[in-house]
């Protein structure tokens, strides 16, 4: 027999790592002379890039041409006397966030997360205002707040309502946002006046809200027992996948007024809507389909064991399982649609990009095309990565307990 | 013994042109436990998964507590309430807590009130031993503890028939104990129970028939005495003599 050393089957704690600054540096990015290198060669080219890049920003271009068509950006030609409307969406938005981010997560470092949100949002309305007006984006970051906190008080009371106001939240939004003709405080804005990233938005929700479930739907469809059913599915997608993206959109607005009846004209928005939705559905399909085959044939077998019929087990077994797998292949699918609504500046709609085409028209913001173009650049990635961050944090809270 | 709560007569089933049941006959009474053994692709797990549907057969005639199986899924649907199953695999809903693994199918098929459901669930994985896992996920569990949830979630149904298709068969040596335990006090309790395993311990304590299937026939069936002094066929015997040894 050996003799044991005097910590033997003791349980002790890991090894603390002591960090320096200058440890930290040395173990990090100049751990071996090659690296070293790689370091100072990758460092210079950062430089080079970032240096005058950030002195253009700051001397030679001229920021007025943003801040001057600043509210056209946002919101297109939506009338100045009924941008309240917006304003009250954003706060509902702000509200049911706050109550979802309050009731559903629970976690210890809430408070620092809180304090970082009230900065995030005012700096997020103010920017939506283009810095004229501050009480709004002050009363959005209050909502959002306070939903957090109050969420936070009685989770399990306000379970229900939230969820109820979240799935309202969509609906009453648009229903804002478009108006109705009864009400005369809420006249309808007609959607030609509806533009950039407003519009953008619009298309994006509006597809992903419209295609998710058809593209479900569409899913099951392709795994479906019955022919008719199946060979319709896969005719639909294989079509729809065949084409660019573009034609579906051309189509859409050149196409779609001749197989209408006469006298009955479809809106260009809409038309532009319809397009995006038919296209994101069925790559949606697709994307559905690889998280079904992921589902092992035991979760159906125990399912059918404790006498769930089949629409329960895809309701309760199936689906969750499979879109949790598939959570980020979809919000690179959504990412991918919210970019990609920039094309309808290409049939004519004053999306950001319309916008911007049409600023650049202007004879008093000749040459400003690389200070438009990188202004709008700056919003589609905050919203891109908004939804990759988003996308990542839901999928560490879904992750509980995974196989 | 009372009235048989399984018939099974003739029943025949092919995949493709592979003949895996053979003409398998066999009547379980209310209360009785039998025990199915028999090599690997000998059609054991099949003819089990027959009783509740998994499988469908081609010939033959299967009734369950009076309900006679055939492609109408209202009997279908009938059949599985009153028949609980236990998979070598656990296959337990990995998204959902043990406590909504045991409650889903109480709430939604028996439509009982989900209190109801949550205590009747409780007094299930006390009486399984781990009441301290409600509210932990499936991946969170050892392959026993899984095994045991997978127990009650299918006592939870109130079944007047359990079926256990090797349910020890994916587990170390040291968690088939704990989930034999179970299988035994619940067979002592008077549960109606069908059990595929190989584990010949658990046969001889409890099983009150047993049969030995071989290539989609029941070779040999009788009482664990029958079968471990003095088997007839010399199929059986070296089977028996081949599993036992290894122990």
């Amino acid at each position: 027999m050996s003799v044991l050393s005097p910590t033997h089957g003791e349980v002790l704690p890991p090894p603390t790592e002591r960090y320096t600054v200058l440890g930290w540096l040395r173990r990090n990015l100049f751990s071996t002379w090659y690296n070293g290198l790689l370091t100072l060669l990758a460092g210079g080219l950062i430089a080079w890039i970032v240096v005058p890049t950030w002195r253009w920003a700051g001397t030679e271009a001229r920021w007025n041409v943003i801040s001057d068509n600043f509210g056209l950006f946002m919101k297109g030609q939506y009338p100045l006397d009924q941008v309240w409307r917006l304003w009250l969406c954003l706060y509902l938005v702000a509200l049911s966030a706050g109550l979802m981010w309050g009731v559903f997560v629970r976690r210890r470092e809430l408070v620092g997360w809180v304090l970082l949100l009230i900065p995030v949002l005012t700096g997020v309305g103010l920017l939506l205002s283009g810095v004229r007006s501050w009480w709004q984006p002050l009363l959005m970051a209050g909502l959002g707040l306070g939903g957090v906190l109050v969420g936070r008080g009685a989770p399990t009371a306000l379970r229900r309502p939230t969820l109820f106001l979240f799935v309202l939240t969509f609906p009453l939004c648009v229903l804002f946002v478009r108006g109705l003709d009864g009400i005369a405080r809420m006249p309808r804005v007609p959607t030609n006046l509806w533009g950039g990233l407003l519009l953008a938005l619009l298309i994006t929700v509006v597809g992903i809200v419209v295609s998710f479930p058809l593209g479900v739907l569409l899913a099951f469809g392709r795994r479906s027992s019955l022919p008719v059913v199946r060979t319709l599915s896969v005719l639909y997608i294989e079509f729809i996948r065949g084409v660019p993206r573009i034609t579906l959109l051309f189509m859409g607005q050149v196409m779609l007024p001749y197989f209408l009846p006469p006298g009955l004209t479809v809106d260009r928005v809409i038309r532009a809507m319809v397009a995006v939705i038919l296209f994101s559905a069925a790559y949606m399909a697709e994307n559905v389909r690889g998280g079904l085959q992921a589902i092992p044939r035991g979760q159906y077998e125990a399912a059918s064991a404790i006498g769930l019929n089949s629409l329960q087990t895809t309701m309760f077994i199936i689906l969750p399982q499979a879109l949790r797998a598939v959570i980020p292949v979809l919000v690179g699918q959504f990412i991918g649609l919210f970019k990609d609504t920039s094309l309808v500046a290409l049939v004519g709609l004053l999306d950001l990009v319309g916008i911007a085409r049409g600023v650049l028209a202007n004879p008093a913001y000749i040459g400003r095309q690389i200070e438009v173009y990188a202004f709008i650049a700056v919003v589609y990635w905050v919203f891109s990565y908004g939804m990759a961050y988003a996308s990542h944090r839901l999928e560490k809270a879904l992750g509980v307990g995974q196989r | 013994m009372s009235e048989p709560i399984i018939i099974a007569r003739d029943v025949h089933k092919w995949y493709g042109h592979f003949h895996a049941l053979r003409g398998i006959s066999m009547e379980v009474h209310r209360g009785e436990v039998c025990v199915i053994f028999g090599p690997s692709g000998s059609g054991k797990s099949t003819f089990i998964r027959t009783l509740n549907r998994l499988e469908a057969h081609q010939r033959g005639t299967i009734i369950v507590d009076g309900i006679e199986l055939s492609h109408d899924t209202r009997n279908i649907a009938a059949i599985r309430r009153e028949v609980g199953m236990v998979f070598q695999q656990f296959n337990l809903f990995p998204h959902l807590t043990v406590l909504q693994n045991i409650t889903l199918g109480p709430i939604q098929v028996r439509k009982w009130p989900k209190a109801k459901a949550e205590e009747v669930a409780l007094q299930l994985l006390r009486r399984v031993g781990i009441p301290e896992q409600a509210h932990k996920y499936p991946g969170q569990l050892s392959g026993g503890q899984q095994q045991r949830v997978a127990i009650a979630r299918a006592l939870a149904m109130q079944p007047k028939v359990m079926l256990f298709d090797e349910p020890t068969s994916a587990l170390d040596p040291e968690m088939i104990k704990e989930v034999l335990d179970v299988m035994i006090e619940l067979a002592q309790s008077g549960m109606t129970m069908l059990v595929v395993t190989h584990e010949m311990g658990f046969a001889r304590a409890v099983a009150h028939r047993m049969f030995f299937f071989d290539q989609g026939v029941i070779v040999e069936s009788g009482t664990p005495e029958q079968i471990f002094e003095n088997p007839q066929q010399e199929r059986t015997k070296l089977f028996l003599s081949q599993i036992l040894h290894h122990k």
